[in-house]
């Protein structure tokens, strides 16, 4: 990812074209959400709830966790106060934005039963109002962006996704806290987020004076910084983004190893560690639900008690479910160590080989909310180095 | 009522389209073919080896293996479920919803010029039927043209009628043999990947065409390797649990590939590793 | 019409044997036919001949009261029919009709039981042809007792 040296960005510059910087003070913040909401937004951003930072709708600037930071470790998470008031002075929480882009559950068509036995399914709507997301990371930006290659782009289209995600506006931020589960450097998707697949990104300064380094990324971004009080960035603002970033970088200790992970684990497949592993998965699922990448959903169908109105409804499905590789009358994947294994080999190994991006993007969540601790860039590597000796011996 | 403008936006990859039953043939005690045509629009364009996610109204969705060749759809479908229940119990008249089709297709061009040889174990042979009916229209395409068929007893064989008649043409070998013979049975008792050892075909210019339960179909790879056919000549169509289809719901995944996507035919070569690995 | 022995050599069920074996084991050998219908052997009766398929189809069964004869297998040419003529007491275990006329190479059990006694590697050689076709009639056999088509193993 790029820093903010690049020549476009020079304080003061405008290249006519589409990236434009500016500087603005927190409080305008404030009219950035009632700009959203004017412009028919449903305006979506953190705040605290239950003891955890959420994504949900936001009414107005103050819903954000002014102040709050977060501890995470495998298996553990809490909300902590900070000592300034940073607006996005936390990490991630349990949510990501797939609940909104790709929700736990969503009709897709309800059908009646005609006069002469046929039925003529009619399709959900797009929905109302169109999201905007506010504090969108750069691990979640690579997220988003890998969903968008499994629903867009392939062969079929995934219409309620697209109906969202193609007029979703995306505010995104810059990392500053990263916690201790955080491994973005290592799989390429932060803690800088990229020169595009944003409307707006922000940077949260907070030495010399509490601002934000905001810089367009499209032109309805664009229009929409215009209507925002701001004052033109400097080159000292400049640099405090990219020093910011890069302590940030500097801050986070897990690494992982991403050298062929592809082959690792299709090698490792016979791997004893799965059946380790397994001894203490629980197969609870709170991976795949916390990732922000996972994407298996199922289908209900379902009919009134009449039998005359139908609908289909789309729910999350999770690879962990022995139901999920049912066939005639049993399931593929029986035990906890081929279903721990697969999640494994799928996120790291063959997503790869099915989609042609990484399905990590090293958010650490599920290192955080596996209540067994379990820490997938551990697991790795081990693999790893099991295949190291492996070959040695040979 | 009037029929759908060709001009209607298309559908979402989640919509079924309806399609009326023609008629329904029992082939089994438990196994029917039903023809379908579309309520309204463009009939589906299906080639044999590929499927369709069937819909029984308001009870759910199955990927049906397509069994005929050109207009009208056909499948022939097992009660084993609700859905396929359904499905079974539906006479000429119903409605049932139609996604599709999906999937890819046996190689049949590539087949050409060669012997074309056709196995399948019990309602696998369903998915093959399309290709036999090529094979068939087709002829000249092809040297021998041989179809092995085993099932579990002769009441379970599927199309009955067609097989006997296909025996009767003398440019098709069909060879059916059964697990337990009844008492009205005179031919085969046996397994199938038995046929395939006295088989004739040339191994070094044969497509060889396989389905039924992973069990049989790993005996038949076998065989025919055994007689010298290399595995990229040998091709299976593969099953796992769908929910969509098309690639977006995660569930048809056996290790790197999509079934709904990238098959559910496959070459040997292509498939036998990931076949080999238990619960994969 | 090939002589026995050239037979022998050409034939997938006595592959590996080396000369003279099928001479020697054409010694004890004869050609027969059979119309459809026709009985080879019947459960119980001394066994002292196994046979070769050469043309037609072979039933084995097995006879019960209420039902008359189950047909267990069926035998093809270029296979063999027949061990119980290896092992004491020599008896038939089960039916062998012809499902079609048949031609068969008919082997004299006793007369090779007693050249294989006085030249071990000739028995050796014949327990491997007979091993062989054990071994695979077993895992046929096992696969239909995996009742791979029944409702549950579904295709």
């Amino acid at each position: 990812m790029r820093g903010f040296s690049d020549a476009r960005l020079r304080a003061g510059d405008d290249p006519g074209g589409v990236a434009t910087t500016a500087v603005l003070a927190p409080e305008a913040l404030g009219g950035l959400v009632e700009a959203l909401a004017a412009r028919g937004y449903r305006v979506l951003g953190p705040t605290v709830r239950d003891r955890a930072v959420v994504y949900d709708e936001l009414e107005s600037a103050d819903d954000l966790p002014a102040g709050w930071g977060d501890a995470h470790e495998p298996g553990s998470y809490r909300l902590v106060r900070r000592d300034d008031d940073a607006r996005f002075g936390y990490s991630v929480g349990p949510q990501s934005w797939k609940q909104f882009l790709f929700p736990p559950q969503a009709r897709l068509w309800h059908a009646r039963r005609n006069g002469d036995g046929g039925f003529v399914p009619e399709e959900e709507p797009a929905p109302e109002r169109p999201l905007a997301l506010i504090g969108v990371r750069p691990c979640e930006l690579r997220a988003i962006e890998v969903q968008d290659r499994v629903f867009l782009a392939g062969r079929h289209v995934d219409r309620d996704y697209e109906s969202r995600r193609s007029t979703a506006f995306v505010v995104a931020v810059n990392c500053h806290t990263p916690s201790d589960s955080c491994f973005c450097p290592s799989t390429g998707s932060g803690p800088g987020l990229d020169d595009d697949g944003f409307d707006l990104a922000l940077t949260e300064l907070l030495e010399g004076g509490h601002r934000f380094l905001a810089q367009a990324g499209s032109e309805r971004g664009a229009e929409l910084l215009a209507e925002l009080p701001q004052r033109p960035a400097e080159d000292v603002d400049l640099r405090a983004a990219e020093e910011s970033i890069a302590a940030a970088e500097h801050r986070i200790r897990r690494t992982l190893d991403t050298t062929d992970l592809q082959g690792l684990l299709a090698r490792r497949i016979d791997s004893p560690h799965w059946d380790e592993v397994a001894a203490r998965c629980l197969s609870c699922a709170n991976c795949t639900l916390v990732c922000p990448t996972c994407f298996c959903s199922s289908v209900e169908d379902v009919t009134d008690l009449t039998g005359t109105e139908a609908e289909r409804v789309r729910t999350w499905d999770t690879c962990f479910s022995i139901d999920h590789s049912y066939i005639h009358g049993g399931a593929v994947r029986r035990s906890a160590r081929s279903r721990y294994r697969q999640w494994l080999t799928h996120k790291f190994g063959t997503w790869q080989a099915q989609f042609d991006i990484s399905g990590c993007v090293g958010c650490g969540r599920c290192i955080t909310w596996c209540p067994a601790g379990i820490d997938v860039t551990a697991e790795l590597a081990t693999l790893r180095e099991e295949g190291e000796v492996v070959r040695a011996n040979h | 009522m009037a029929a759908l403008a060709e001009t209607a936006p298309a559908l979402s990859a989640m919509t079924p389209r309806p399609f009326r039953v023609l008629s329904r043939t029992q082939e089994t005690h438990d196994t029917r073919t039903l023809e379908l045509e579309p309520v309204d629009g463009a009939p589906l364009d299906a080639a044999p080896g590929q499927f369709t996610m069937l819909y029984a109204f308001g009870i759910g969705e199955v990927p049906i293996s397509v069994s005929g060749y050109g207009p009208p759809l056909v499948h022939t479908v097992r009660d084993v479920g609700a859905v396929t229940h359904a499905i079974c119990s539906a006479g000429p008249g119903t409605v049932l919803g139609v996604r599709g089709p999906y999937g890819n297709a046996w190689p049949l061009e590539a087949a050409a010029g060669g012997d074309l040889v056709i196995v399948a174990g019990g309602i696998g042979l369903a998915p093959l039927h399309g290709a036999l009916l090529h094979a068939v229209v087709h002829r000249n395409d092809f040297r021998e043209v041989v179809l092995l068929y085993g099932g579990r007893t002769p009441a379970d064989l599927l199309y009955r009628y067609e097989l006997q008649a296909l025996r009767e043409r003398h440019d098709v070998l069909v060879d059916i043999t059964v697990d337990a013979a009844d008492r009205g049975w005179h031919g085969n008792v046996g397994v199938v990947p038995h046929l395939v050892d006295t088989a004739p075909f040339e191994p070094d210019r044969v497509v060889a065409l396989v389905v039924g339960p992973e069990i049989m179909m790993r005996y038949t790879i076998e065989a025919l390797r055994a007689r010298g056919v290399p595995p990229d000549r040998i091709f299976v169509s593969m099953e796992r649990n769908m929910r969509c289809g098309v690639g977006h719901c995660g569930h048809c995944q056996l290790g790197p590939t999509l079934i709904c996507r990238d098959g559910p035919v496959y070459s040997a070569a292509a498939i036998t590793a990931l076949m080999e690995v238990r619960e994969l | 019409m090939q002589t026995i022995d050239v037979l022998l050599k050409g034939s997938p069920a006595f592959a590996g044997l080396e000369d003279p074996m099928p001479e020697v084991i054409a010694g004890c050998a004869s050609n027969v036919q059979f119309g459809e219908g026709e009985v080879l052997f019947r459960e119980g009766d001394a066994a002292d001949t196994f046979y070769l398929v050469r043309h037609g189809n072979v039933a084995l069964e097995m006879f019960s009261p209420a039902h008359g004869p189950k047909l267990i297998e069926t035998v093809g040419p270029g296979e063999l029919v027949g061990w119980s003529w290896l092992f004491a007491p020599y008896r038939w275990q089960f039916d062998a009709r012809a499902l079609t006329g048949v031609r068969v190479t008919a082997f004299d059990g006793a007369c090779l039981r007693g050249k294989a006694d006085g030249d071990p590697t000739l028995g050796y050689a014949l327990m491997q042809c007979f091993a062989r076709v054990m071994i695979e009639r077993l895992q046929w056999m096992r696969l239909r007792l995996l009742d791979v088509y029944g409702n549950g193993g579904a295709r």
